[in-house]
């Protein structure tokens, strides 16, 4: 089992590499001078060679690349053009805001979207089904911001029953904490319930075809039994994959959802970062994230053991 | 008063293509403690005749009609709750595919065990420990071992030995056995029908036995039915049915199979094939269903589908002409 | 169906005839024709029709009653919909009906170019990696890599680094999303390969252009066209989302998420001005998906069980 985790994490090391030379050699690739880019239209040339000297793209592309990877392993993610703070600062005091949102979306969508897609595979063809993946191809189809503006002025400026924007810490009380998160963990989660209820309900039907669960049924055993013992735990692979897969989208979309409900978090300091050009902070935060997203698809491959024994380590 | 009596038993589907008749209007009974085979080419619609008889057709997009009386009960007038607790119980089956009819992800013990959680009420513990005396019981060693072990670290000839053990651990009354050996090897072929034999000895459940393979069937039924496109058209005990088949279809089954010491000369030794293919089910058939590869239809035969006679005693034959066929043979 | 009298004179006495059983279900009626298949999947032809509609609108934008969309009106600034404004007026009293309109074109270019353009490089490094064996380790490990950023987080990083233009905009979104296609393309290029018949024409000693030709690219057209339909509606909202935040087509051209940026700060007073590209964005990528749902049940029945 450790040899196993060992072995993952050994092949992500090349993954990671790949993610930062290209975030890397972004500065180097992009289409004319990023130096007279980021520094803007009104910049003066002593600006322009200013910036080009901060990034570093006046010296060879080897020898920046290896001392920029040495300085992030050391913790060092370089530093803010605009507000001169280290980039890992930046990030630190702006993490858990944003961490507390996607932890919640994560929870609130396995909770709707699992069930959802089992009850669309067992009632396959029926109404209940068609109106599940109805609102799936909904989920999928409308922009994470508009969910959450019709969200807010539902259920916060017309109903009143939540607070329309703003962020409380955890260290202020559990409970402010969550209301506060509660719209902007739905908006943000819709897209993604969508999707890992469309491949519950697929992996379901497939698993529900086999012989064993025709087994199952020939043994006498009641529905939930099938369906929650026999077949969500054959199902659980292709679930669990696409649960991983769909962090992506969910870091997307917490940069705009942070956005529409003024959540202090790392998306609105990408959003500012964008504004300013403030490349090394943009560097930063698509690193982080990066990381973070490799990270949880490494956790995804451990969880693969352990709902299937045919998965050896 | 029969085990099982099965009146005008019909089952259909509906597809994308038009409504297949998989099973239309077949009628037999099996009494307790005996063998029954049921036997046909694929698609004759004898795996959907069992799993009508347990219900495990999916309705919609299947349709069961007529009756199927168990120990007096017509099982189609259950509720899906009162058809469960037969299911496994009073009723179980065993599957053609070993390798694909258990459940990868939970322990042999645990997949013995549940039937006798749920249909003897018994505990976690009590469940573990019956499911090692049927491990033991269906001769697989180390069972205590065994009973722990995933299907994926068994072999096929063992899987089935473990189905087996499940569908006799509510000791039932009736045991569907839908072609039990066709996935496994020769040598382990024998040694699974033993221990069905044997088995149904000692619990004295009657077995519905669904093949394909007549050499099966001559070495434990009791009777035989055979089907074709979905229809009855033959039935009696083994003996009489091998000595003398009546249906052109029946003869030209045992005409396809070798045999040995055969005082049959020249051309007639050859393997005999019956021409032509199955009908689609998925039109309504006018007439006899076996008129497109009959040696001996008539005009009759296509505008009159033949009912069921009892030619002679415990001898049922569904074809117009079957004491002429019998003599042509 | 009973037996009809003129024909029982005729039967012999003694016949035994078959009960006539009744058919259980109603009779299907089987179709055929494109008008049979639209109706077998309704979706395909919502999607088409919603997306002719949009398309239409977008080329015809300029004859369906609007006016200049940048055209600046601070006298009408925040006006509510009318009949003289029938979406309302931004902030800065341009009209919102003319630049929804308008933004249509943004939208389906993007989508649409996203699409070819990601689905072309897409074919061509997915057959490279599936055909030539030392280059598939390299190509697939930078593909991992870059697929493990998160592809709207690869666009911003993209569009920090260039002018705000339409044409930058596709170019980053191509960029996210070409790892997924040659993903598709390899895995149809490994598991043909795989395949007697393209076994047989390699051994029969076909070129490789004439077996790519022959073999791959026919079976490569399904997936590929559902996986492209895909692209097109998620490359829209990723426009849309980049906009939002900023980092997409300069705030001088109406496109979708332009306007609902430029609604943000005021969308608890005046939320129509999100409400109408917001309406047409979503029943855009809406329509997308609906195609995309549809073709993929259509092409592929084994894969209409899939996501």
């Amino acid at each position: 089992m450790i040899s196993y985790i060992l072995r993952r994490i050994v092949a992500t090391m090349p993954v990671m590499a790949v993610v930062a030379l290209f975030v890397f050699s972004l500065l180097y690739i992009a289409p004319g001078d990023p130096a007279a880019v980021i520094a803007g239209d009104q910049a003066s040339p002593a600006d322009v060679e200013r910036i080009r000297q901060a990034l570093g793209l006046d010296r060879p592309f080897l020898i920046q690349f290896g001392s920029w990877v040495w300085r992030i392993l050391h913790g060092d993610l370089g530093t803010s053009i605009f507000t001169n703070l280290p980039v890992s600062s930046l990030i630190a005091q702006r993490l858990e805001p944003t961490l507390s949102l996607m932890a919640m979306t994560l929870v609130l969508t396995i909770l709707i979207a699992v069930p959802l897609g089992v009850v669309a595979a067992w009632k396959a063809g029926t109404w209940l089904d068609r109106t599940i993946m109805a609102f799936a191809v909904f989920g999928f189809s409308i922009p994470v911001f508009v969910v959450g503006y019709i969200l807010a002025y539902v259920f916060a400026l017309h109903l009143e029953w939540l607070p329309v924007q703003g962020y409380t810490p955890l260290a202020e009380g559990f409970w402010p904490w969550l209301v506060n998160l509660i719209l902007p963990a739905v908006a943000l989660g819709c897209v993604y319930i969508a999707l890992i209820a469309r491949i519950t309900r697929a992996a379901m039907l497939e698993v529900l075809q086999q012989d064993y669960v025709r087994t199952a049924r020939a043994k006498g055993l009641g529905q939930n039994s099938i369906l929650f013992i026999h077949a969500l735990k054959n199902a659980a692979v292709p679930i669990v994959t696409v649960i991983g897969i769909g962090i992506a989208l969910l870091i997307g979309g917490a940069v705009v959802t942070e956005s529409v409900f003024a959540i202090p978090g790392l998306g609105r300091l990408t959003i500012d970062a964008i504004l300013r050009r403030d490349y090394p902070v943009i560097q930063g935060i698509v690193l982080l994230f990066s990381f973070l997203y490799v990270l949880v698809n490494l956790m995804v491959d451990v969880t693969y053991t352990l709902v299937d024994p045919r998965i050896r380590y | 008063m029969a085990l099982l009596d099965v009146q005008n038993l019909q089952t259909h589907f509906r597809t994308p293509e038009g409504v297949n008749r998989a099973v239309d209007g077949v009628s037999f009974h099996v009494d307790e403690g005996e063998t029954l085979a049921i036997v046909g080419e694929s698609g004759c619609g004898k795996s959907v005749t069992s799993m009508s008889l347990m219900r495990l057709i999916p309705e919609p997009p299947g349709k069961i009609a007529g009756s199927i009386r168990f120990q007096g009960k017509n099982l189609l007038q259950l509720s899906e709750h009162e058809m469960r607790a037969i299911r496994g119980n009073d009723i179980s089956m065993i599957f053609q595919e070993p390798m694909t009819s258990l459940n990868p992800v939970l322990t042999v013990g645990r997949q013995i065990g549940e039937t006798l959680r749920m249909h003897q009420g018994l505990d976690k513990q009590a469940a573990l420990a019956r499911a090692v005396e049927m491990l033991a019981l269906v001769g697989i060693p180390e069972p205590a071992r065994r009973v722990r072990e995933y299907p994926h670290q068994l072999s096929g000839g063992m899987r089935q030995r473990v189905m087996i053990a499940i569908a006799l651990a509510c000791n039932p009354k009736l045991l569907i056995a839908d072609e039990p050996t066709t996935a496994l090897d020769v040598t382990i072929q024998a040694q699974i029908l033993q221990l069905m034999l044997d088995l149904k000895r000692r619990v004295g459940a009657a077995i519905v036995l669904i093949t394909h393979d007549l050499g099966v069937v001559a070495e434990i039924a009791e009777r035989v039915m055979v089907m074709y496109a979905g229809r009855k058209v033959e039935e009696a005990p083994v003996a009489e049915l091998f000595r003398s088949p009546r249906h052109p279809y029946t003869q030209g089954l045992l005409g396809a199979l070798p045999r040995l010491g055969s005082s049959l000369t020249g051309a007639a030794r050859r393997l005999a094939e019956i021409p032509g293919q199955v009908p689609s089910l998925k039109q309504r058939i006018e007439g006899c269903v076996f008129v497109g590869r009959c040696p001996i239809a008539t005009d009759l035969c296509r505008e009159f589908a033949p009912g069921l006679e009892e030619k002679t005693p415990r001898h049922f034959t569904a074809c117009h002409y079957a004491s002429k066929g019998a003599a042509a043979a | 169906m009973t037996v009809s009298t003129a024909n029982t004179a005729r039967l012999p006495a003694d016949l035994v005839v078959a009960p006539q059983l009744p058919d259980l279900l109603p009779s299907v009626k089987v179709r055929r024709g494109v008008l049979g298949f639209l109706r077998n999947h309704p979706t395909v032809a919502i999607g088409c029709t919603l997306l002719l509609c949009l398309i239409l609108v977008g080329i015809f934008a300029p004859y369906l009653g609007t006016v200049d969309p940048t055209a600046l009106a601070p006298a009408k600034r925040t006006r509510a919909p009318s009949a003289d404004f029938w979406f309302g007026t931004d902030a800065l009293g341009r009209d919102i009906y003319s630049r929804v309109l308008y933004g249509a074109r943004v939208s389906l270019t993007v989508g649409l170019s996203v699409a070819l353009c990601a689905s072309l490089a897409g074919l061509a490094i997915g057959l490279v990696s599936g055909f030539v064996r030392w280059a598939d380790g390299i190509v697939m490990r930078f593909m991992d890599g870059l697929m493990s950023i998160p592809p709207i987080l690869l666009a911003v990083a993209l569009m920090a680094l260039t002018r705000g233009s339409v044409g930058n905009v596709i170019l980053a979104i191509t960029v996210a999303e070409i790892p997924r296609v040659s993903r598709l393309v390899r895995g149809v290029v490994l598991s043909l390969r795989e395949q007697p018949y393209v076994d047989a024409a390699v051994a029969s000693g076909t070129r490789t252009p004439m077996i790519i030709l022959r073999h791959i690219l026919p079976n490569t057209v399904a997936p590929m066209l559902v996986q492209a339909t895909y692209i097109c509606a998620s490359a829209m909202i990723v426009e849309s989302i980049l906009s939002f935040i900023g980092a997409g087509t300069p705030p001088t051209i109406p496109s979708w998420g332009n306007i609902m940026a430029e609604g943000r700060a005021l969308w608890q007073v005046k939320p129509f001005i999100v409400f109408f590209p917001a309406a047409f964005l979503s029943v855009t990528v809406l329509a997308v998906n609906l195609l995309g749902d549809g073709l993929r049940d259509a092409l592929d029945p084994r894969m209409a069980k899939g996501l």
